[in-house]
Order: C-alpha cells, then sequence, then structure tokens
C-alpha cells in the first residue's frame, strides 16, 4: 500500500511532469489559435530544443545559461522558417492534409535528429542538481522544481505579454478573424510566423528543462503527444483549460502507473479518450461550433 | 476529346462513363485475372500484398478522403481485424464466420471510435485515433494470453469453406475478388445519399447541417465503413504475414497508410490505388538508394521515416491532388491536345477557411 509520503511524493512529481506537459501545450495551444492549425510535430521542437541546448553547451564548454539561450532561438528561427517557408502556402488546403504535413515534420525532424546527434540517450549538465526539502523525507529535485518554477513564470509573461503590447493585442485580433486583421493593417503573415517562432521556443525551453529528468534522445517527442492529450482533457481552445488539462494528465500519471502497471504510459491516452467520450468539449468550454 | 451525349437520366449513375475509361479498366482487370500465368511466385505474392494494402487504402479513403475525418491510427484496425481473425481461426472457426465476425467487430469499435469524436472538429478525431492506436498496440502486446504478446501469434492456414487456398496463385486470386469487391462497394457507396452525404460533411460541415444532414451520424457511419474495410484488409494482410507481432501496426504503419492516401490523391478511389502501388515500389526505390547514397546516409537507420516525411511534404506543396491530380493532367494534355494550358489547374488563392466561433 502507498504511505501518505509516498502519496505526496508521487503528486510532486505529477505536478512537475504536468508542468512540463503544460509547457508543451502552451506552444500547441498559441499556434492553434493564430492559425487553427495543431502542430503535431510540437513536441519533435522540444526534442530539437533539448538536442539544440546540448550542443550549443558542448561548443561552449558546459556553460548552460548562454546555450540555452542560442538553443531556444535557433529552434524558434526553425519554427518561424517551418512557417514562412512550408506552412503559409498550404493555408485554405483540407484540414487533412494540415495535419499529414504536420505529422511528417514529425517524423522528419525525428530521423534528422537521430542521424545528426544518434539514437541513444544523451545527458546534459545543467545547474539544477540539488534538491529541496519539504518535509521528513519528503524532498523535490531542483531540475524538477525548475519546470514548475518555468511554467509559472512563462505564463505570466506570456499572459501580460497577450493583454498589454500592441504585438500581443494584434496576435489576439488575428486569431480571432484574419480577414478583418488584414483589414484593420495588421501584418497577419509575420504576426503568423512568429506565433511559430514563439511556439517553438517555448517547446525548446520544455525539452531544456525536462532533459535531467529524462535523458535526451529522439523518442521524447511522444511527450508532445501526451501534452496535446492533456490539452484535449482541458479543453483546447484555452490557455488556462490546457495547462489545468496538463496538470491533470500529470498528477493521474504516477498513480495509474503505480496501480495499473500493465497499461504503463497509455493512462493520459485512456483519460483523454474517456474525457472525450463523455465530454467532447474538454472541461473548459472555449470554442463553439457553428449553429446553423 | 470525348464530348457525352446523354440520353437517360441513369446515364450520370454510370461508373464508368467514357470509352477511354472503360478500356482502361477493363485492361487492368484483364491483366490482374491472368497475373498468375506469366508472374513468378515471389512478384505474385508481392502483387498480391500491393492489393491488400489498395483495400487498406480505400478503407482509408473513404473516412480521411472522401469525409475528410483524418485517423491516425487506422493500422489499429488492420491489426484488430488480423488478430480477431486469426484468433479465431485458431479456435476452430470458419473463415466465413470469422470475416463477418471481424469486420462486424472493427465496425462496431469504429463506430464508436467515431461517436467519441463526432462532435468536435477534425482534429479531435486525428488526436483520439492516434491515441487509440497506442492503446491497441500497448492492449496486444500485454494480453499475453489471448494474443501471444510479443512473442507473436502464429496465423493458421487460409481455408475458405474447407478448401486449401494457401498456395500463392489461389491466395492472390482472394485478394483480388476481395479488392474488386471493396472498389465496386466503394464505388456504389459514392452513387448513393449516404456516400454524397459524406462529400457534403468533407466539404463543409456547416453548410452540410444547413441542408438536412445529420452530420454526427454522417461522422459515425464513415468511421464504421472505413474500420470494416480496413479490417478486412488486416485479416488477409494476416495471411501474407502468417506470423502476427504487435509492432507491426505501429505508428508507422499508420504513417504509410496516410502516404498511400495523400500520394496518390485524396478523395477518389483510384487514389487509393495508385497510392498502394507508390508505397509497395518505395522499398524497391529505397533499397537501390541505400546502394547508390555513400554509405554513411546510406545505412541511417532514420532513412525511411525520413523518406516518408519529405515525400509527404513535397507531395502536399506541390502536387495536393496527388498522383491521380498528376495523371488528370497528363490525360487532360492528350485530350485537348494543342490547347492544354498550365493556368487550367492554377488554384486560386485561399484563406483560411474558419468554422470556429472564436
Amino acid at each position: 500500500m502507498l504511505q501518505v509520503n509516498d502519496i505526496i511524493h508521487l503528486a510532486v512529481t505529477g505536478l512537475a511532469q504536468g508542468c512540463a506537459y503544460g509547457l508543451i501545450a502552451l506552444g500547441f495551444v498559441l499556434i492553434y489559435k493564430a492559425t487553427e492549425v495543431v502542430n503535431f510535430a510540437h513536441g519533435e521542437f522540444m526534442m530539437l530544443g533539448a538536442f539544440a541546448v546540448l550542443a550549443f553547451s558542448e561548443a561552449l564548454g558546459g556553460s548552460f545559461w548562454p546555450a540555452f539561450l542560442l538553443g531556444c532561438l535557433s529552434i524558434g528561427v526553425v519554427g518561424y522558417l517551418v512557417d514562412a517557408q512550408i506552412m503559409r502556402r498550404i493555408i485554405g488546403q483540407s484540414s487533412a492534409s494540415i495535419f499529414i504535413i504536420t505529422v511528417a515534420f514529425g517524423f522528419i525532424f525525428r530521423s534528422l535528429a537521430g542521424m545528426i546527434w544518434g539514437w541513444n540517450s544523451l545527458s546534459l549538465q545543467t545547474p539544477f542538481t540539488g534538491s529541496l526539502q519539504l518535509a521528513e523525507g519528503l524532498s523535490i529535485g531542483h531540475d524538477r522544481l525548475a519546470i514548475v518554477v518555468a511554467t509559472i513564470i512563462l505564463v505570466t509573461v506570456l499572459y501580460l505579454f497577450f493583454s498589454r503590447t500592441r504585438f500581443g493585442i494584434a496576435m489576439q485580433a488575428a486569431s480571432q478573424n484574419q480577414l478583418a486583421a488584414y483589414y484593420m493593417g495588421i501584418r497577419v503573415k509575420r504576426l503568423v510566423s512568429i506565433t511559430w517562432a514563439i511556439g517553438a521556443m517555448i517547446a525548446a525551453m520544455a525539452g531544456a528543462l525536462l532533459a535531467p529528468v529524462t535523458l535526451i534522445d529522439t523518442t521524447i517527442g511522444f511527450l508532445g503527444i501526451k501534452a496535446l492529450a492533456g490539452a484535449i482533457v482541458g479543453g483546447f481552445g484555452s490557455i488556462p483549460g490546457a495547462l489545468l488539462g496538463c496538470l491533470l494528465i500529470g498528477i493521474i500519471e504516477p498513480f495509474a502507473d503505480y496501480y495499473f502497471p500493465a497499461v504503463k504510459g497509455a493512462s493520459a491516452y485512456i483519460v483523454m479518450l474517456v474525457v472525450l467520450f463523455v465530454r467532447p468539449e474538454g472541461l473548459i468550454v472555449q470554442t463553439f461550433q457553428k449553429k446553423v | 476529346m470525348q464530348v457525352l451525349f446523354k440520353t437517360a437520366y441513369n446515364d450520370d449513375l454510370k461508373f464508368l462513363a467514357k470509352t477511354g475509361e472503360k478500356v482502361r479498366v477493363g485492361l487492368v482487370v484483364v491483366f490482374l485475372l491472368a497475373a498468375p500465368l506469366f508472374l513468378q511466385n515471389y512478384y505474385l505474392a508481392e502483387l498480391g500484398l500491393l492489393l491488400v494494402y489498395a483495400i487498406a487504402g480505400i478503407g482509408l479513403m473513404i473516412l480521411t478522403g472522401h469525409t475528410g475525418q483524418v485517423s491516425f491510427g487506422h493500422a489499429a484496425f488492420l491489426g484488430i481485424g488480423a488478430y480477431c481473425h486469426s484468433i479465431l481461426m485458431a479456435k476452430g472457426v470458419p473463415f466465413s464466420v470469422s470475416l463477418v465476425l471481424t469486420t462486424t467487430l472493427c465496425a462496431i469499435v469504429g463506430m464508436i471510435l467515431g461517436r467519441s469524436a463526432s462532435k468536435m472538429h477534425g482534429f479531435y478525431l486525428a488526436i483520439a485515433t492516434l491515441a487509440f492506436l497506442i492503446l491497441v498496440e500497448t492492449l496486444i502486446g500485454e494480453w499475453h494470453s489471448l494474443t501471444g504478446g510479443h512473442a507473436g501469434f502464429a496465423v493458421p492456414s487460409l481455408k475458405i469453406f474447407g478448401v486449401s487456398m494457401t498456395a500463392v496463385w489461389k491466395q492472390y486470386y482472394v485478394d483480388l475478388f476481395f479488392l474488386l469487391a471493396v472498389v465496386l462497394g466503394a464505388a456504389n457507396l459514392f452513387r448513393s445519399p449516404t456516400g454524397r452525404s459524406f462529400l457534403a460533411v468533407r466539404d463543409s460541415e456547416l453548410s452540410a447541417r444547413s441542408l438536412g444532414v445529420n452530420v454526427e451520424w454522417v461522422k459515425i457511419q464513415s468511421f464504421g465503413i472505413s474500420a470494416a474495410i480496413t479490417g478486412l484488409a488486416g485479416i488477409l494482410l494476416a495471411h501474407h504475414l502468417t506470423y502476427l507481432a504487435p509492432d507491426v501496426f505501429g505508428v508507422l504503419e499508420s504513417l504509410k497508410l496516410m502516404l498511400m492516401i495523400v500520394v496518390g490523391g485524396l478523395g477518389t478511389i483510384l487514389g487509393a490505388i495508385f497510392g498502394a502501388i507508390f508505397v509497395s515500389l518505395l522499398p524497391v526505390a529505397l533499397s537501390f538508394l541505400k546502394d547508390v547514397l555513400p554509405a554513411g546516409i546510406g545505412q541511417q537507420a532514420g532513412l525511411e521515416p525520413l523518406l516518408f516525411g519529405l515525400i509527404i511534404v513535397l507531395f502536399i506543396v506541390f502536387e495536393p491532388q496527388g498522383i491521380y491530380g498528376r495523371w488528370m493532367k497528363i490525360r487532360f494534355f492528350f485530350e485537348t491536345f494543342p490547347y492544354y494550358r498550365k493556368s487550367s489547374f492554377v488554384r486560386q488563392k485561399s484563406y483560411l477557411k474558419t468554422e470556429r466561433m472564436r
């Protein structure tokens, strides 16, 4: 049986994991709100981010923060280019083609990463090595704490960005009605590309922060699908909903793995399928279908 | 260019209207029927596998190409079909009964899955099916007592009405029979109100709904039919593989099905068949490529998914209608000979079409 301490421990690690999913989901939701494209390659942006930070950190001789910045920026450039070169051309095609192309991107990124950095797990040196003592026999690693703190900071920054800055408000306008935004003189194309860049950068940060918790290899991109599951559980159209859903998935997961080891790793999908079946709009309703 | 004069209302419902189409389809069918006469066993088995993939492609095409609902989890139905059928056969159930039971099971599972996402935008279905695929793969791997788990499961030999069909040419004819039946059925489906409502839902849910189409029910139906056909392909595939393992029916297999219908041409039955030919020829091209490329690149483990991905991206960006679209353009060029202009097929400038309120 689980002791109280174990339960708290599982819950805290789950919370940190949920925050990591939330970080990835933030990028999904941003891109979805701006362009109605669900980017299935988002987990791969995260993986590329982790690899890029690793590569820069090796090139710079082990210093983490400059490598972190450079890595995230470079993945931001990748995200910008993906939109500006490819996604922009296929706007208006059937949504089926658009989903498929993002999945294809995922495969391309994964193969390329494997070819460049190899298929084995690598570890990244980070400054988050110690752990914080919460209570007697209960501690949380600095690496997990960093994820929680980063999530809180990023959500605050993004909130301020979208509600206070000219640029953020322009983004909101473009996501509500693209054509009207064009008429108001907003440069929608550039805006959308920048949204992609921001989304990719957030994913890269998530990747770099997750690196000490899960080693870096080409399969960590699949976490993106779990983040997607979390975002759906919460309701895809809203950032708070998506975050909440991800936290929920993160907390449920370790307990489900403990009680049902047979379906280890699949519990997030079970939760998602159940939620989709019972309440297809997600727990917090944000998007509405047009009614006739 | 042949000008059609319609003299009866039923002319609108003909499968093949033009003489050229009749001749071409006739030639292909004759070729397929006569193939065992001049093909060696190895090539015949490969051709049979191609036919099976064409069936699976048509299954996915009905859902994704014709109804506009994306499924990344169709390999799961291949898996369910293959495993359910093999287990039933191993328990002594005859082929014909097992065929009916398995396709029914696939249809029911598909309809349940379709129901869960029928009220939402398309991408919920895409993700739900992906999750479903992962679940099915996990389940097949873990349910040792029924499926043999990762150790695998031997498929009983193919026997129909007590007649053994294990010879390569007999199995080939079984595949061919089912493919022709599925093609005919699918073509017929799209002449019926049910099939037409599929197309309406694909083009615009909003206008389909305002014309009185029950959008939710259409999605559920489409998912059920598609899952049943893919399950049928799974049954035939099981007899080709002769030994089943859960990881055969994974994400890569789903991507292969997706690749088939995108490259073949979304929204046409012919496209699924073109796609099956393409996917079957791809490994040949790949092994050729591996010899040509320098060893450093050619021997990389990720080459196959990389090429799959690249081909999909290139096709969607440059030829969204796939091989079928290219074939149409070539045909148009010859039919209208000196009048073909590139601008005949230039797409209109398109904007983001949204079906969402905010």
